[in-house]
Formats: C-alpha cells, sequence, structure tokens
C-alpha cells in the first residue's frame, strides 16, 4: 500500500534521513519533521554525537532538501523536559536506571509527535529505528522484530511500544545493516552519510551523567554498606552509582576475601547502596511493572520467552507470566546485574511480545513456580 | 504534500516581488566592472550609478542625497542607527545612558539596544503600548521627561512588521526634537505602503531596505540627517560619509533605487489596491473562523494596508502554517526562528496576549503581486485548516486509541518501504 502521508522524524542522523528517503520511494507523501528539544538548542550538544543541536536541525532539513520532501521543525522542548528529562532525573533519585531512549520514544516520538501527526491528518510516523514491523500480530496488528543488524538491533527501547503506537510506526531500515545504510545516504548523495553515530544521552551536552544529576539533584549523601549493613564507606548521591558497577566505589577497607565489589543494590530511601561480591549479583527472579503486550495478547497462561533486560544486552531463556497488575519473570538460569527500572523485554526468536519495567530482582531460594 | 513554490505567496512582509524594471536595471549593472570609489573611467561610471541612485532614494524618501547611507539592508542600518548614535551621544563618560524604545520593536533594534544595556551600560527602557501596539505620545513625554538630559536616543518603528500598526512618527518626532534629543524610526515596512519623509517627520535618522518594496535583498539605507555622526560600527574604507564602510553594492543599489522610485510613485495606488484586498481577506477569515481574532488596529490610518494579523483559538501558529504551506498557502507565524522554532511573539506579548493567543497566530501579508484570487483561495482553505489545527490542539492521548481497528495501513507500507 502507498500513497500514505508519513511524518518522517528526522533527527539530523543518518538513519532518520535514509529512513525518510525509502518512504518517499515508496510512494508515501512524506514530511519530514525536525524536533527540536531543547528550548535552547545550543545549550545541548556542541560535537557531532547528539541529536539535538543547531547543527543538528540543519543536517536534517539539508537532508530533507535532497530527498525533496517538505521540513518542518516541531517544537516539543517542554514535553521532552516533562517526559524524558525529569522523569530521567526522578527515575534516578529513586535508585533507579531509566532508559531515556525508550521513554521518548514511549512518551514523545510515538505518542506526543504521533498524536499531533495524526490530528492533523498524517498517517504514520516513519523513523531510522533499527527494528522490523511486519503486520502479522495477533488481530493483523503489526509485529515488532529484531532488526538484520544485530549490532545496530534497537528493537528493545521500541519494546515498550503498545499494538496501537506500532499500527502507526514505520521504521524503513529493519531489513538493512548499518553499514548498507551508510552506503546507499551516499549513494543518494546524502551528506550525513558518514556522520558518527550518536551516543550517551542526547540531553546531556559533555556525556558526564553522574555531573548532569548532581547539578539536578544536589548533594543528597548516604552510606555504602555491605550485605550485614555494615557501612565502608560514604557518597554523596545514590544516583550516582548503577546495579553492577565496580569502579568508583571509593572504599578504603578492602573486601574480606581481597575480591573486587559490586554494586548490588540502591535503596531508595535510605540512600543506601549496597555492595557484594561478583555471585551476588545473581538473580533469576524478576518482578516488573507496567506490562505492555504488543506481540500478543496479554497471556492468561504462563508463556516462555527469551528476555532482553538492558540496551545491547544479552538475552536469557525464562518463564513469564502476569501476577495482579505485574508481571512475573522466572529466568532459566541466573542474569548477573539487574537493575531496576530498566526495561524487560520478552522475545520469541526475534519478535518483540512484550515488555515491563523491572522493579525488583532477587535470587530465589526455591524458585517461585508458575501458576498451574 | 504540495511544497514547490507557493501558488499563493501571503508573506510580502517577509520579503516580496522584485519588481521587473528593479531586477533588470539590477541584471545589466551586475555585468558592468567597476569600483564606485575608483578613480579611472570604469570607476566613475560605477560612482554615477550610485549617486543618480541615491538622488532617487532620496527623493523616494524625502531627503537629500547626502542623507542617504546605503548599508546591507535593514539590521546593518538599525544597527548603525541604535549603536552609532548611542556612542556618539556620550561624552566623557556615560554622560546620556538612557535608551528609549518600543516593546515591538523588530529584532533589529530590539537586540541592538538591548546589547547596550548589557555590554555598554545603557539604561534600557521598553516603552509600553496598547492593546493595537500603538505608542502614546503621552507615554514618551512621560518617559523622557523622568530625566531628559540623559537619554541618548529614542527608537520607535514606524510600522511593525507582525501587527501593523502604524506609530504617529512626526508627533513623536517632535516631542524628541523638543529636548534635542535623536530620534530613529525602523521605516522597513512603512516604506511603499506609507507616505515615508524624512523631513517631514522630523526624525533624526530612519531605516529602509530594498527587498520589501520590491527591490533586491542585500541593499538598504539608513537615511540620516546632516550633522549627525553616528560612531561607526564597520570600519574601513569610510566609503560613507565615514560612517560605514564596504565596498557599495553598485548593482544592488541599482535595484533598490528603482524600486523605491516606483514605490513612491505608485504608493497611493497601490495602497488603496491591497487595502480592500486586506479588507476582503479579513471578511473571509472571519466569516470561515468567526473566533478568530485580529490583532493590531482596526483597518484604517493606524494599520498598514497590506497586514492582516489573527489569532486563532486553539491552534498552535506552526501547525496552522504547515497545512495551509501544504495546501499552496505561504504566510508567517511572524516571528523570529531558533533552529526553525517559533518562540511566542515578543510583540503580541507586548499588546497584552497571553502565551496560548501569542503562540496560535498567523501573518498575512499583501504585495504587488497579490490579487482577489489569493484572498480567495485562502478564504476557501482557512476554516478546514483551522479545524484541523484545532484537533490537534486538543489531541490526547491519541496514540492510546489510534489501534484503528483491523487492517494496518502502515505497517503494509513499512514492508514496502524497507524492500525498496
Amino acid at each position: 500500500m502507498t500513497g500514505l502521508r508519513v511524518l518522517a522524524a528526522m533527527s539530523g542522523g543518518v538513519d532518520s534521513a535514509v529512513a525518510a528517503a525509502r518512504a518517499a520511494d515508496a510512494g508515501h507523501d512524506v514530511t519530514g519533521v525536525h524536533l527540536a528539544l531543547s528550548a535552547n538548542p545550543t545549550s545541548y550538544r556542541t560535537g557531532a554525537r547528539g541529536c539535538c543541536t543547531l547543527e543538528d536541525a540543519r543536517d536534517a532539513r539539508r537532508a530533507a532538501d535532497v530527498i525533496g520532501i517538505p521540513f518542518y521543525v516541531w517544537d516539543m522542548a517542554e514535553r521532552f523536559a516533562a517526559e524524558v528529562v525529569d522523569d530521567f532525573v526522578a527515575e534516578y533519585a529513586r535508585g533507579n536506571t531509566p532508559n531515556p531512549c525508550l521513554r521518548c520514544n514511549e512518551k514523545i516520538k510515538f505518542a506526543a509527535v504521533l498524536d499531533r501527526a495524526l490530528a492533523l491528518g498524517f498517517d504514520a510516523v516513519c523513523t531510522g529505528h533499527h527494528a522490523r514491523l511486519e503486520a502479522t500480530g495477533p488481530n493483523g496488528a503489526a509485529r515488532l522484530r529484531r532488526s538484520v543488524d544485530d549490532a545496530k538491533d534497537q528493537s528493545y527501547v521500541l519494546g515498550v511500544l503498545t499494538s496501537a503506537q506500532l499500527s502507526r510506526a514505520m521504521f524503513p531500515l529493519g531489513d538493512s545493516t548499518k553499514d548498507q545504510v551508510r552506503a546507499e545516504a551516499a549513494r543518494r548523495g546524502l551528506a550525513v552519510a558518514a556522520k558518527p553515530d550518536s551516543h550517551d544521552v542526547c540531553f546531556i551536552a559533555d556525556g558526564d551523567t553522574r555531573g548532569f544529576l548532581r547539578r539536578r539533584l544536589g548533594s543528597a549523601p548516604g552510606a555504602i554498606v555491605d550485605a550485614d549493613g555494615q557501612v565502608l564507606g560514604q557518597h554523596d548521591g545514590s544516583y550516582g552509582f548503577t546495579v553492577g558497577q565496580r569502579r568508583g566505589l571509593r572504599i578504603d577497607t578492602p573486601a574480606a576475601d581481597g575480591r573486587p565489589r559490586y554494586v548490588l543494590d540502591i535503596e531508595p530511601v535510605s540512600g543506601n547502596v549496597r555492595v557484594g561480591r561478583a555471585e551476588d549479583l545473581d538473580v533469576d527472579e524478576i518482578t516488573a511493572i507496567g506490562p505492555v503486550w504488543s506481540g500478543l495478547n496479554p497471556p492468561q497462561a504462563p508463556v516462555d520467552a527469551v528476555v532482553q533486560l538492558r540496551a545491547h544486552g544479552e538475552t536469557f531463556p525464562a518463564t513469564c507470566w502476569l501476577a495482579g497488575d505485574g508481571l512475573r519473570i522466572q529466568l532459566h538460569a541466573p542474569a548477573r546485574g539487574v537493575a531496576r527500572g530498566q526495561a524487560a523485554v520478552l522475545y520469541d526468536d526475534d519478535v518483540v511480545l512484550g515488555s515491563a519495567t523491572i522493579a525488583s530482582a532477587a535470587r530465589a531460594q526455591v524458585p517461585a513456580r508458575p501458576p498451574l | 504534500m504540495v511544497n514547490s513554490a507557493s501558488a499563493v505567496y501571503l508573506d510580502h512582509a517577509a520579503t516580496t516581488t522584485m519588481a521587473p524594471e528593479a531586477l533588470a536595471a539590477m541584471v545589466a549593472e551586475l555585468s558592468r566592472t567597476g569600483n564606485a570609489s575608483s578613480l579611472h573611467n570604469a570607476g566613475r561610471q560605477a560612482r554615477r550609478v550610485v549617486e543618480e541612485s541615491r538622488e532617487q532614494i532620496a527623493q523616494a524618501f524625502g531627503a537629500r542625497p547626502s542623507e542617504v547611507v546605503f548599508t546591507s539592508g535593514g539590521t546593518e542600518a538599525d544597527n548603525l542607527a541604535v549603536k552609532g548614535l548611542y556612542w556618539a551621544r556620550q561624552g566623557a563618560g556615560l554622560t546620556r545612558p538612557r535608551v528609549l524604545a518600543t516593546a515591538i520593536e523588530h529584532h533589529a533594534v530590539l537586540d541592538s539596544v538591548q546589547w547596550l544595556g548589557d555590554h555598554e551600560g545603557a539604561e534600557v527602557e521598553w516603552l509600553p503600548v496598547d492593546n493595537t501596539g500603538l505608542l502614546s505620545p503621552d507615554t514618551l513625554r512621560a518617559a523622557i521627561e523622568a530625566d531628559p538630559d540623559r537619554v541618548a536616543l529614542i527608537s520607535v518603528m514606524w510600522a511593525n512588521n507582525e501587527v501593523g500598526a502604524i506609530q504617529p512618527v512626526a508627533q513623536l518626532a517632535a516631542i524628541a526634537a523638543g529636548h534635542g534629543i535623536p530620534f530613529h524610526s525602523d521605516a522597513v515596512q512603512a516604506a511603499g505602503q506609507v507616505p515615508v519623509s524624512l523631513a517631514d517627520s522630523g526624525a533624526t535618522a530612519l531605516t529602509v531596505t530594498g527587498h520589501k518594496i520590491g527591490g533586491p535583498v542585500g541593499a538598504g539605507a539608513l537615511l540620516l540627517a546632516r550633522g549627525e555622526e553616528p560612531v561607526p560600527v564597520l570600519h574601513g574604507g569610510g566609503q560613507e560619509r565615514d560612517v560605514r564602510s564596504g565596498t557599495l553594492d553598485t548593482a544592488a543599489i541599482r535595484g533598490f533605487a528603482v524600486a523605491a522610485e516606483l514605490a513612491a510613485a505608485g504608493r497611493a495606488e497601490h495602497a488603496a489596491r491591497i487595502g480592500q484586498l486586506r479588507d476582503a481577506l479579513i471578511d473571509r477569515v472571519l466569516a470561515a473562523v468567526p473566533d478568530a481574532v485580529l490583532n493590531g488596529p482596526p483597518p484604517g490610518a493606524a494599520r498598514l494596508p497590506g497586514n492582516a494579523h489573527f489569532s486563532f483559538p486553539g491552534c498552535e501558529g506552526d501547525a496552522l502554517l504547515m497545512l495551509l504551506d501544504a495546501k499552496g498557502v505561504a504566510c508567517s507565524t511572524g516571528s523570529a526562528c531558533t533552529a526553525g522554532v517559533a518562540q511566542p511573539s515578543h510583540v503580541l506579548l507586548a499588546l497584552g496576549a497571553d502565551l496560548a493567543r501569542a503562540r496560535g497566530s498567523l501573518r498575512f501579508s499583501l504585495g504587488r503581486p497579490s490579487t482577489m484570487a489569493d484572498v480567495d483561495v485562502l478564504g476557501a482553505v482557512i476554516g478546514e485548516v483551522v479545524d484541523r489545527a484545532r484537533r490537534a490542539g486538543r489531541q490526547s492521548g491519541v496514540s492510546q486509541a489510534a489501534a484503528a481497528g483491523a487492517g494496518n495501513p502502515a505497517v503494509i507500507a513499512a514492508g514496502q518501504a524497507a524492500a525498496s
């Protein structure tokens, strides 16, 4: 089917430029839109790594010129600040480890932008995410699959999207590798063909997440404790720590066994950071909240799936079942370093089934059993 | 979406079509070689063109030829007037730090004044306007009289670029003159639509530019009363009365002069014609969108004949602009951009509009090529466009309800797109 009215979100990078070009080639009526995510764009990244600078807006505009589509800038700064940046800060303040790209997809690109686009008469939002969409999910709804390029696959940060959101999404790059996309950009005469990939968090200009959080949250001193609650040191903000972290703990007293210590947990109320041995990071029981099912109907019975617990992380076979409003995940073998606030995305092979936000993780003494 | 050259161009206040005569004169000049400051024959020929042009422009704007200081355009002329006159007015130390300007100036004045405040010790006072954009002479008088001896200069734009309000410039300039204070007015929008005369206005300096009156972008002038010596902003060869340096752009100046002469000669007829079109445009828009609000003074002597500016309740200006653009209608949200992001208009805020009203506004501006057919097209589409923009303005949680039943056009299409 062709001739849809498509809004192509164009960050100024190579992926979204090629995605827009492919949508136009496929016969759609494509309009390029750059999302301005900062009210004061120059205050964001000054290098070529991010996606929010004036230079990026210009790159997006030039790509739209070359493709031959209209181009506009949409000011999403307020929504982005409220839904992504403030959420990022609040999650860290709670001792969680959020994924802002996922939140941006959930709340900005496929919510605020999609809603506005639909109201203005567009049929779909196209992005340069590396993931595949196929029309063979339940009820004919969208089915989200991993990209053919494992290294660039972004299905994890899209796993939070509902079927409704996916039904209005368009990801034209899922069948291509990044190298193919870059080569195509060069063939098309897009100046961004060799532009470096963006990394890190786009709204933290210098890449110093801890410094950013300190400016936002101020000093929040707490203790670094061991498994028995013994105080080993002090910190000035638990937001500087992530489960699984080894470096930068600044503990003066070495562990009794002389082995390295890792962050096991961040206690939300006290702000205490609990550390311990590597093997204490192993968990196999995960409780997650806010499940979203895009690849199957909410399961009435336990399902076997492979679960990814962080972006670009490995996957773990697991049995999953709904428990109340939440999701229980029983890993078949332990995973190491699972952080609250990250998404657990469930796959059947390379097809996304659904996702939920990790609320707790533990090592079961006696493995939980799914309900019969 | 259609997005080639817009079929219906209603953004003549941004820039307007070049007059064919101006274009021809400019192109002819571009093919000649000669620097107007050179002493040989080729130089003299270029100088002759520049000086004839200077005379035409002086004639068009009620000035003497020696009062025409060519610049690269309105922004440069505004910078020279504001900064140059401010500096020239200071004796030993900051003897006259006060700068008075309206809150609705174009950014070329607004930011120059603010810069003086931020970096040069100026005491900046923004003069309030009424809810149609007009500055009362009493307001200016009271502001001056608070401490007249310490006022460096006053800058009040002749006609506002967004809402079209025409200030009583002669009255205001007379008040300033009574205190011996230099009075500058940015007449970029007024020129060609209302009579603009340096002599009749009594102003010290007026800014005009070519591309708003059928000339090229890149040529403008500061009309500067004799005896005024602003401190230069651009230093160099001192080509223009030693207050402005840079090789004169003979061809652009030629085009500017031809356009100025045409604009002055045809002004009354032009103003009457576009004034009628503008009135029809307002009628059509209000008929299609009864709750639209016309911003600025009512049509009449206090409003530019080519200007119509509306707020559309419940809409975002950028959504309206995009939807109209898709229908081939070009207009403006009327405000400065950062990375293409429209900021809420400082002009509308100064008129007392709230943020929502300031964001939900559009300017339509008419020019020489405008016809009733343009107005008809706008009248035919504006109702539908506003309806759609309102839905977008009100939307919330559409994404949650976007399942849109069975069938999945986007996904099918995505598969095709990826395969191509």
